[in-house]
């Protein structure tokens, strides 16, 4: 539930619909009845105090909160309609259409080509070894990294920079296509220059993508989002367009964030 | 019993130096302890360690030096002729002479110059016996005596004692480097021995072994071939056939326990493997011997094959059993040490489990995981139980693993248990043997300890 | 499956669907192939628990056959003195065939005599000699004594040797198997728990052979290996941990035990005829050789067992020492080796289980002969328990087979007493910090 009176959770149209929803770890909970709409071809970022549930609630999406043991989500959300919190749901298609790219980037021990190579592969999106360049090669362009990497597809994706590693876990996450791409903190560990070129990048992606990030960062969601949500300590506080939660917030503890009276 | 006697004395001696010690520095300060820099009993260990060390130190020397010098005494009393045997005959008459000596049962009626020499022989031993004891009671004593003179009031009693103390601990650490030395000296000395009779080349290269020596003075031709090529090959072919065994169950065991298995199921899993490697090997030698063996060898013979009951498989599948624990506990760690952001990234991607494990963990951990096989195959290729239980004594070239094959440690037990003078070419074939045992697996480890290093290096 | 194509719902479409039912398939199998590695594992311990105590347990008991023995004093003691060494040396032997022919008048010829006295062990004159000197007033008397049967009858009346099968195959012959019925029939075929296996030595004869000498053996020779290796080892394992520098000799020492303890035991056992027999003549076959082999071996594991003690104990214990003035040492003797004690003692327990299951070094010392004395001390020739079960498992008769495995049920049972212990000491007494 909505803290506030304003209910903003809903808007038109949505691409992932979230009602009630409630995650505990072994008994301690963590998320309390979280109601939220996640808009299509839009960035939405999710801010907030560090240890307030954003990651857990992303996680939420594209059910990777499975793997940890312990974990227990109740409540709906939907993507496209279908409700993916049942049990008969197929986790492994699902992370097919929501893809995620995470706090550091974690590029398998393969080659670049095998890196993007290997979503397509398994999945068996792809027929035949033509096909399967042309996906590796739009993802990278699509990525902004093809110029850089096309002469070194075979060498290790762990041999490139920071940056370009994580350039190079968002390729990896459009090459199946994805719907929705889950983003956790994908800056955090990267030098300014090469995040201000990750942040250039979202911003071209949400033209074919549904995006959701979180951060730690204002400034960051401020350049980068249409919609932000603020949570704290488990709830959603205020949830908006972004330009009226940073310079008119409803809620006094938004405020408070804002100005940096607490982090 | 000699030893456990001069231990006592020591022992005593020791004791009596640290009363003297400890009554020596309250008497000092007129009795009073706090004038002391030290503890009393710090000056009571101070002259018991002076008492004992050296003597202790003296008792081993003199222990070890004790039998060459006899023999050397001894062999230097005899007559011409025989000090001019050749060492394997010299080596047969000394243990006569020692049997005789001691009173054990002699080969045969001894002649006079046996009997003369045995006569000197317990005498040496006696004179030996009564100097020792004299000369390490005299050491001990004469030690307690100046060590007693320097307790006094200021005397930094606490220091000299720790750092003597200090001292032993260094001894102790540097005997592994001793026992490595040790090891390697021996090995060489003995096999250098031996390449002096059979050529290195030969031994290396032949593909004939049949160790014969001479036993009488009037065999000609007296040793046998000692190519080794064969007996590598059966230790090869029985090696391989333990891999085939323990890396798929071992690392699919290691699989499952450490990503599948609910902690429960874990605890049932690794107390069970613990007790696989925890049973002597002579039990799964017996249970080869037993029973495996004479299984395979019905089995290969409904299907016509030809089959021993002493069949390479036999061995071979036995020691695979015997090293799945050794591959699933190396492989366990190995794989828990692939940081959990892969397996998320993998999945995270619409992966299953089985394809995260098959295409993202395993080749993470792959440089791990061949050390982990390395060290196993060293393990099987020294294992000797089973292979003395279960694999055959004739060195037979093949590939079948039907046949019966015999290997390294096989030929090493055979050639040196059963009544074998030391010095015959049979004897030191055995150290030839160990000596390439010891390089080959001391290689297999240092090369498998540094991939896993490095391995373990690209994680932390 | 319908409903779940349905479900996913997320624009689905069935070639997608169908892979993910492979991909399924192949999770499933590959689960399967861990839960088989593991079974195949399981099973062949438990196939080698079962073939053990299948072929053991039948050692545990034995049989015997009563007789009327008349301990006659001609016999045993014509001069009357009542001397040991001379009742000791008497032919009972004799007595025993004496009672054999009476029960069985009617066997004449000499062949067949010499089958029926070959029921009995070739023992009965060492049963009996021992039953006389415990009790000389039984000289003159006539006593029912029970006394063993020979290993092959004791096989047949185990059930080993089937009577149904042609006699050529047999060892146990028709007249024998006559001769037992009506011992049988009589009631003088007895069994009873088989205690020579616990108190006597080895034997060339299985109803006879026991296993005592060589657990005392392995007895001297853990003691030994035991007072060598645990004093060294945690002086080397305190000192490397406590106080060594760190810097190239260190190192060399790590490496060096590290590589020690990956070397094929055998080498060790080279090394000790190499060095020990040889260079410095110490007896063979004596469990102070053994112990002194066993040791070095042992010496690698405690070192690194007692080092992660040491290690596990955290730093402010150390720092609270000295800030109270003690010194280094007195920092390690009086607190940090205390408090490691459980993890030094858990390592040494198990270092001392592996050494009472090594076999090969020993028989590279010597300690393979055949003793048939328990030893008194660490210089008499010995023996060691997985020893004495490879020489068992050598031995062609029949009867050995059920000793050996019996041999192993009994190591095996000292090895889960002492890995019992390890466990108990380790789950009471470390702490966690």
């Amino acid at each position: 539930m909505l803290d506030s009176e304003t209910n903003s959770a809903t808007i038109a149209d949505p691409k992932v619909v979230c009602r009630d929803v409630s995650v505990s770890y072994s008994g301690k909970q963590a998320l309390f009845d979280i109601d939220l709409d996640i808009g299509s071809h839009q960035v939405t970022s999710l801010i907030g105090p560090s240890g307030c549930g954003k990651s857990t609630f992303l996680r939420c999406m594209n059910r990777m909160n499975d793997v940890i043991d312990g974990c227990v989500v109740t409540g709906s959300i939907s993507v496209d309609g279908v409700e993916i919190l049942d049990d008969e749901i197929d986790a492994v298609q699902l992370r097919r259409r929501v893809g995620m790219v995470f706090q550091k980037p974690n590029p398998f021990p393969k080659s670049i080509y095998d890196n993007i190579a290997y979503g397509p592969r398994i999945h068996g999106l792809v027929r035949g070894k033509d096909e399967l360049d042309e996906v590796v090669q739009t993802s990278l362009e699509r990525a902004g990294l093809w110029e850089e990497v096309k002469d070194r597809l075979l060498q290790p994706g762990t041999g490139l920079s920071g940056g370009q590693q994580q350039r190079l876990c968002i390729a990896r996450a459009i090459a199946v296509r994805p719907d929705v791409i889950l983003m956790d903190e994908p800056c955090s560990a990267l030098d300014p220059i090469a995040t201000a070129r990750v942040e250039e990048l979202i911003d071209e992606l949400k033209r074919s993508y549904s995006i959701v990030i979180v951060t730690h960062s204002m400034q960051q969601a401020a350049r980068v989002s249409q919609r932000t949500a603020f949570f704290h300590l488990g709830i959603v506080v205020e949830v908006g367009e972004t330009e009226q939660i940073f310079t008119n917030p409803r809620d006094e503890r938004t405020q408070g964030y804002i100005t940096g009276r607490y982090g | 019993m000699q030893i456990s006697l001069i231990l006592g004395v020591i022992l005593l001696l020791a004791a009596y130096g640290y009363q003297r010690g400890k009554g020596g520095a309250l008497a000092a300060v007129s009795g009073d302890a706090s004038q002391l820099h030290s503890l009393p009993s710090y000056h009571g260990a101070y002259v018991a360690l002076w008492a004992a060390i050296p003597a202790l130190i003296a008792c081993v020397i003199w222990l070890s030096a004790e039998h060459q010098i006899i023999e050397a005494l001894v062999v230097s009393g005899l007559s011409a002729e025989s000090q001019a045997l050749e060492p394997q005959r010299l080596a047969l008459l000394m243990s006569d002479i020692r049997n005789l000596s001691s009173g054990d049962i002699v080969r045969a009626d001894p002649s006079l110059e046996v009997q003369a020499a045995a006569a000197r022989y317990t005498e040496l031993a006696s004179i030996s016996l009564y100097a020792k004891f004299a000369v390490i009671a005299a050491l001990s004593a004469i030690c307690l005596f100046f060590a007693k003179k320097r307790i006094a009031g200021q005397f930094r009693a606490r220091n000299r004692v720790e750092r003597i103390v200090r001292y032993i601990m260094i001894a102790a650490s540097v005997i592994a480097i001793l026992t490595t030395i040790g090891l390697v000296l021996s090995l060489l000395f003995e096999a250098w021995r031996f390449f002096l009779r059979v050529p290195f080349h030969d031994f290396l290269f032949g593909t004939h072994w049949s160790p014969q020596t001479a036993i009488r003075a009037d065999q000609v031709g007296a040793s046998g071939s000692f190519g080794a090529i064969p007996i590598f090959a059966g230790t090869l072919l029985i090696t391989l056939i333990a891999m085939l065994i323990a890396v798929p169950l071992g690392l699919f065991s290691a699989i499952y326990m450490s990503e599948y298995a609910s902690p429960r199921a874990r605890g049932a899993i690794k107390p069970l493997l613990e007790v696989l490697a925890g049973v002597p090997t002579v039990v799964y030698g017996l249970f080869a011997a037993l029973t495996v063996g004479p299984y395979v060898r019905g089995f290969g013979e409904s299907f016509g094959i030809d089959a021993s009951s002493e069949s390479a498989l036999a061995a071979g599948l036995v020691m695979g059993v015997m090293i799945i624990p050794f591959v699933s506990s190396l492989s366990d760690d190995v794989i828990n040490a692939v940081p959990q952001t892969l397996r998320d990234g993998s999945y995270a991607l619409g992966a299953t489990q089985s394809e995260t494990i098959r295409q993202v963990v395993l080749p993470a951990a792959l440089p791990g995981i061949v050390g982990a096989v390395l060290l196993a195959v060293s393990r099987a290729i020294g294992e000797t139980m089973i292979v003395v239980m279960a694999a055959g004594l004739a060195a037979n070239l093949t590939a079948n693993p039907f046949e019966a094959v015999t290997t390294v440690t096989v030929q090493i037990v055979t050639l040196l248990v059963g009544d074998q003078e030391f010095d015959s070419s049979k004897t030191l074939a055995a150290f030839a043997l160990g000596l390439v045992l010891f390089f080959v697996t001391l290689a297999l480890n240092i090369i498998a300890l540094k991939v896993v290093r490095k391995y373990r290096e690209k994680y932390d | 499956m319908t409903d779940r194509e349905q479900s996913t719902g997320i624009a689905v479409d069935s070639a997608e669907v169908k892979h993910a039912r492979k991909r399924y398939r192949a999770e499933r199998r590959f689960r399967m192939y861990g839960v088989a590695a593991i079974a195949a594992a399981a099973g062949m311990l438990a196939l080698l628990v079962i073939s053990i105590v299948a072929t053991g347990w039948t050692a545990f008991y034995q049989h015997s056959i009563a007789l009327d023995v008349t301990f006659e004093a001609k016999v045993i003691d014509p001069k009357g003195g009542r001397d040991p060494s001379v009742l000791a040396r008497a032919d009972y032997r004799k007595l025993a065939r004496a009672s054999l022919r009476k029960l069985f008048p009617d066997v004449k010829k000499r062949g067949d005599k010499r089958k029926l006295y070959g029921l009995l062990s070739i023992g009965v004159d060492q049963q009996l000699a021992e039953l006389v000197a415990a009790d000389p007033s039984l000289i003159g008397q006539t006593r029912r004594v029970e006394i063993y049967a020979s290993d092959d009858v004791d096989s047949f009346l185990k059930g080993f040797i089937d009577r149904e099968a042609p006699e050529s195959d047999r060892r146990i012959k028709d007249k024998e198997i006559a001769w037992l019925d009506k011992l049988e029939t009589d009631g003088a075929i007895t069994s009873h728990l088989n205690l020579r296996f616990w108190t006597k030595g080895d034997s060339r004869e299985p109803e006879l052979a026991g296993f005592w000498g060589a657990m005392v053996g392995s007895f001297f020779t853990l003691l030994v290996t035991l007072a060598l290796s645990f004093p060294v080892g945690v002086l080397a394992a305190t000192y490397l941990e406590e106080f060594a520098p760190k810097n190239r000799w260190t190192d060399i020492i790590e490496v060096n035990i590290n590589n020690l303890a990956a070397v094929p035991s055998i080498v060790f056992g080279l090394l000790g005829l190499a060095v020990f027999l040889n260079f410095f003549g110490l007896p063979r076959s004596a469990p102070l050789v053994g112990g002194m082999v066993l040791a070095l071996m042992t010496l690698p594991t405690i070192i690194i067992a007692s080092r992660s003690a040491l290690k596990a104990v955290p730093p402010s214990i150390r720092e609270a020492a000295f800030g109270v003035g003690a010194s280094e040492l007195q920092v390690v003797t009086h607190h940090v080796v205390p408090l490691a004690l459980p993890g030094i003692l858990t390592g040494a327990i198990i270092g001392m289980a592996r050494a009472l299951g090594e076999t090969a070094p020993l028989l590279m010392i010597g300690m393979v002969a055949f003793i048939v004395d328990i030893p008194g001390s660490v210089t008499d020739p010995a023996t060691v328990m997985p020893v004495q079960i490879y020489l068992w498992a050598d031995s062609p008769e029949r009867a050995f087979v059920a000793r050996t495995s019996a041999g192993v049920m009994a190591l095996l049972g000292f090895l889960m007493l002492m890995n019992a212990l390890a466990v108990i000491l380790r789950k009471r007494f470390e702490r966690r910090w």
